[in-house]
């Protein structure tokens, strides 16, 4: 029931981590409980609701699918790792200017999602973005103002000739 | 999104209901310039940013972990426990059973009027009475020897007939959940509570009316969930106190914990968490006692994190109800009589159940006008999870009933929906089902007209299988507690020397913006600038104690304790500045972080706050609002029950695949009167998500049990709307200028979840020419309907 540890390094939003813990914890439990991530949430532990979203080499990635050992050496990035400092990243700014987050426990996954979508070229069209963020539950929102928040960040990225 | 320009019309409280000291504060200028603005607060950059600590972000030295050992079985007698295999795993310090509980029977008494008592064990003692009951407590070094241990305690259950539907709960002969003798099975009822309210005379009225509509509808069972599961932390500080630090609605639940542990009141404190969404579902304790208990006991820090399936499985629902409605009307549309029966499954305890019936029966007939109303609103008792509070409140599942009776009048007299709706909207002095009248504006033909113009014309079907349809749909919904209740918030706002503010107030905040709320209010009336006001909330220890954030009654409680302090700090340090100034206090105006007289001459707020100190001039604080009183009386069914109501107005377009049977949502307007819109982007907020929780709810969310156990405890399962299944939603709202709640505000958090059902219903009625009276309307129940229209056609 208790089989030896395995030591897991990786990269969290540019800043390398290693710890010893059971082979079978998953990347989620990796970044909340031992390498202080805890921006990532805990939402159904399924798959489903898309909060524990994070990138892994630039991937969208269910953080509760997945286990840490199967992302080691990698480089993953999560919602925290946009700011830096006191400065909100321009997607953090949109949210909070069109009122994208309300109990802001989705938010999260959210962002990271709607990352993946402009770096890997995806439209800003409201249909593409709504697509885009369709694996993402918001149960607050009724994400109107989740789309406004990426649509006017994405067309912001735009005007600046490519996202972020 | 755009919004319309204000109708503002000035508050004229009614004499009767308005105390007099209200009116004084009430009608003060203000001048932050704040009202109106959308402005973000703190934790929203938080949030942004990844730094908020919820409740499961939190983390103590030594920390053990807590699980919960649930029912498999819907009924039964426990003939023992056996907890060693359980204690026997490696790291397992306490396993907790009923025996444990200094006091495990909870009296519940949710109708505030004595009349249903019935104790709730903490842990199951002796009986178990729904699937996902607890039944024991485990704690252990580690959540992985915590889940182990749990699922060793073996529990000893001798299975009993379950009570599973109403119609057994209501059989003669049928086991009883909650005898008062003790003895499961005896003749005893199993009504929980059983309200009647009436007003005329409806058989007299109904013999008389030109047509009468009878129908039955029928809601489901849904659950609220919120991104962020149930959580807690638990310890014992340096004073002793027990210290919970959990996501919860209300806060004041620390007396029951104490009562639960034996502990004096005040060695219990509860910090709220800003929560990951609520909705009525931390309404009652989750984990809290649990909690409680493990810390108590083991005397080291614990923390508990509820399973999503965990969740599905047992936290408390929303209550199923059954609604039969007869409604008479004269030919020219007018009702003169609504009679109505309504039964909601509490599941096996009461939770808040009495007065979720309470608000079904009192708003039942809807917001139209009637002479005659006989309503009775019954809860009963099942051996499934309890019901409880979920945004709308028993209020939002009657809209389904209220408003198919409208179209199906409007169906009958050959009238348009509309029409019928505008000849029977009640209006400001009109009387409800208890007598009582609506004493604030009533902006429901305003709201009909706009929502039916931003709908539009409908569009042409997609193709040759698809038909197009439109509905609307029209709501009533209270805001703030019963009055009976006799509510009440407390605040308390001190100024720094430097001038920035301090507000403190236990209000929870479940991502409504409550805490904003506060400091935008503050900031209106003192004139601070918003980002120098700090907002400390939720937390028993530290904080007055506002009650809980529930029944849309936060910005109508606490927002009027705020406003109400803010007024009386500003009237006592005013006379210094007018002194200062050498002018008179009516001359003067606090803006922008100074305080203005007559011709500009101005001084800085820390000037004001330094001189008042000089002066032994308080700077601080403590504002308490009551709200307005009243008595209801349940042997008669008459009297007061909310202070106000919230209107809205739905209108939505469908188009309905007649080979798959999926209803694809193309257009959603909804719109609400506010009374006074504080801060637009937060109305909206609430006005689109409430509206998507009601889409889901109609759509698609059902809680299916089967045997009195879910049919799946997955959240794959559980269909909840997602973003490419929604159009953008038209949300809009008026100002009347009439509410109860600061600067005339009404409550928006549970109104708009209430339309989207019976507006869906009607757009899927026009497009396929059946009307679905149950939900929800899954493909499958549309395909029903498709082939029973086929074959009454055939």
């Amino acid at each position: 029931m208790n089989p030896s540890p395995i030591h897991v390094e990786m990269t969290v939003n540019d800043r390398p981590v290693a710890a010893w813990m059971p082979a079978h914890t998953t990347l989620l439990t990796a970044l909340r409980e031992h390498f202080s991530a805890t921006d990532v949430k805990y939402g159904c532990g399924e798959g489903v609701c898309g909060t524990c979203t994070v990138l892994v080499d630039d991937e969208p990635v269910n953080a509760c699918l997945v286990f840490a050992v199967q992302v080691a050496a990698r480089d993953v990035r999560t919602m925290a790792g946009l700011s830096s400092g006191d400065d909100l990243h321009p997607l953090q700014r949109c949210f909070l200017a069109h009122g994208g987050a309300q109990c802001g426990f989705c938010t999260p996954g959210m962002m990271v999602t709607a990352l993946a979508h402009a770096e890997s070229g995806g439209g800003s069209g409201r249909d593409e973005i709504r697509e885009a963020l369709s694996g993402n539950i918001c149960r607050c929102t009724g994400y109107v103002k989740i789309v406004d928040a990426v649509e006017d960040w994405m067309t912001m990225s735009d005007d600046v000739g490519g996202a972020a | 999104m755009s919004t319309d320009q204000p109708v503002v019309t000035p508050t004229e409280p009614d004499e009767s209901t308005q105390r007099s000291d209200r009116r004084a504060w009430k009608d003060s200028p203000t001048s932050g310039g704040y009202l109106g603005v959308s402005v973000a607060h703190h934790d929203f950059v938080d949030k942004a940013r990844g730094t908020l600590p919820y409740a499961d972000d939190w983390a103590m030295p030594g920390m053990l972990h807590g699980q919960v050992v649930r029912s498999f079985q819907p009924a039964g007698r426990i003939r023992g426990i056996d907890v060693e295999a359980a204690r026997g795993v490696p790291g397992v310090v306490a396993v907790l059973t009923a025996a444990d509980v200094p006091n495990n029977q909870l009296a519940t008494e949710a109708s505030g009027l004595g009349l249903s008592v019935i104790e709730t064990p903490i842990l199951a003692d002796g009986v178990v009475r729904h699937v996902g009951e607890a039944v024991a407590i485990v704690a252990a070094e580690t959540s992985e020897a915590a889940e182990e241990a749990a699922e060793l305690v073996m529990v000893d259950l001798d299975a009993t007939d379950p009570v599973l539907t109403i119609d057994r709960a209501l059989e003669d002969g049928a086991p009883t959940l909650h005898p008062a003798d003790g003895v499961v099975g005896s003749d005893a009822s199993n009504v929980l509570v059983d309200w009647r309210f009436a007003r005329g005379d409806v058989d007299d009225a109904m013999a008389g009316a030109d047509v009468v509509v009878e129908r039955t509808y029928q809601t489901q069972r849904v659950d609220h969930a919120y991104l962020e599961p149930e959580a807690g932390v638990g310890w014992i500080d340096a004073n002793g106190v027990l210290v919970l630090r959990v996501s919860t609605q209300v806060i004041e639940h620390a007396r029951h914990i104490a009562r639960i542990l034996d502990r004096p009141q005040n060695r219990v404190r509860v910090i709220g968490t800003y929560m990951g969404g609520g909705f009525g579902g931390k309404e009652d304790m989750t984990v809290e006692p649990y909690l409680a208990l493990l810390v108590d006991r083991t005397r080291r820090p614990v923390k508990m994190v509820w399973s999503r399936q965990e969740s599905l499985q047992a936290r408390a629902k929303r209550h199923p109800i059954t609604m039969h409605y007869r409604t008479g009307a004269t030919n020219d549309g007018r009702i003169v009589a609504v009679d109505l029966d309504v039964v909601g499954d509490a599941g096996a305890y009461p939770s808040l159940s009495p007065r979720v019936l309470f608000a079904a029966g009192v708003v039942g007939a809807g917001p139209y006008r009637t002479d005659h109303v006989r309503v009775r609103s019954r809860a009963v008792m099942t051996n499934t999870v309890p019901c409880s509070a979920f945004r709308g409140f028993g209020a939002m599942q009657m809209t389904l009933g209220y408003e198919g009776q409208m179209d199906a009048l409007a169906h009958e007299l050959g009238l348009s929906p509309d029409e019928v709706r505008r000849r029977n909207f009640v209006d400001k002095g009109d009387l409800l089902a208890t007598g009582e009248d609506l004493h604030t504006a009533v902006a429901l033909p305003e709201l009909l007209d706009q929502a039916r113009a931003r709908l539009g014309a409908p569009a042409e079907p997609t193709g040759p299988t698809r038909l197009v349809g439109q509905g609307l749909a029209c709501n009533i919904q209270p805001y703030g507690r019963a009055v009976y209740f006799a509510d009440q918030a407390s605040c308390w706002m001190s100024f720094e020397p430097d001038g920035s503010l301090v507000v403190r107030a236990g209000v929870p905040d479940l991502g409504g913006g409550q805490a904003a709320s506060l400091a935008q209010i503050a900031a209106e009336v003192l004139g601070v600038d918003i980002d120098r006001v700090a907002v400390h909330i939720s937390d028993t220890a530290l904080t007055p104690l506002t009650g809980g954030t529930f029944a849309t009654r936060q910005l109508y409680m606490s927002g009027n304790a705020a406003q109400k302090t803010a007024l009386e700090l500003r009237a006592r340090m005013a006379p210094v500045a007018a002194d200062l100034l050498a002018t008179t206090i009516d001359d003067l105006s606090f803006t922008a972080e100074q305080v203005v007289g007559p011709g500009g001459v101005a001084l800085g707020l820390a000037e004001l706050v330094e001189e008042c100190e000089r002066r032994h001039v308080s700077v601080s604080h403590l504002g308490v609002f009551d709200a307005e009183g009243g008595d209801f009386d349940p042997a008669t069914g008459r009297g007061r029950t909310y202070p106000d109501f919230t209107y809205g107005v739905h209108a939505c377009e469908v188009e309905v695949d007649t080979i798959t049977g999926r209803v694809h949502l193309t257009k959603y307007v909804a719109g609400h009167d506010v009374g006074t819109a504080l801060n637009p982007m937060r109305i909206e907020g609430q006005i689109e998500g409430g509206a998507v929780q009601g889409i889901g709810y109609a759509l698609a969310e059902d809680c299916d049990l089967a045997d009195g156990a879910p049919r799946s405890m997955l959240f794959a399962d559980y269909l909840v709307p997602v973003a490419n299944e929604l159009p953008d939603l038209d949300a809009f709202f008026l100002e009347s200028g009439e509410g109860k709640g600061p600067f005339g505000a009404r409550g928006i958090g549970e109104p708009p979840i209430g339309p989207a059902a019976p507006a869906l219903a009607s757009a899927i009625e026009d497009a396929i020419g059946v009307r679905m009276d149950r939900l929800p309307f899954t493909p499958w129940r549309v395909l029903d309907a498709l082939a029973a229209a086929s074959r009454a056609t055939a």
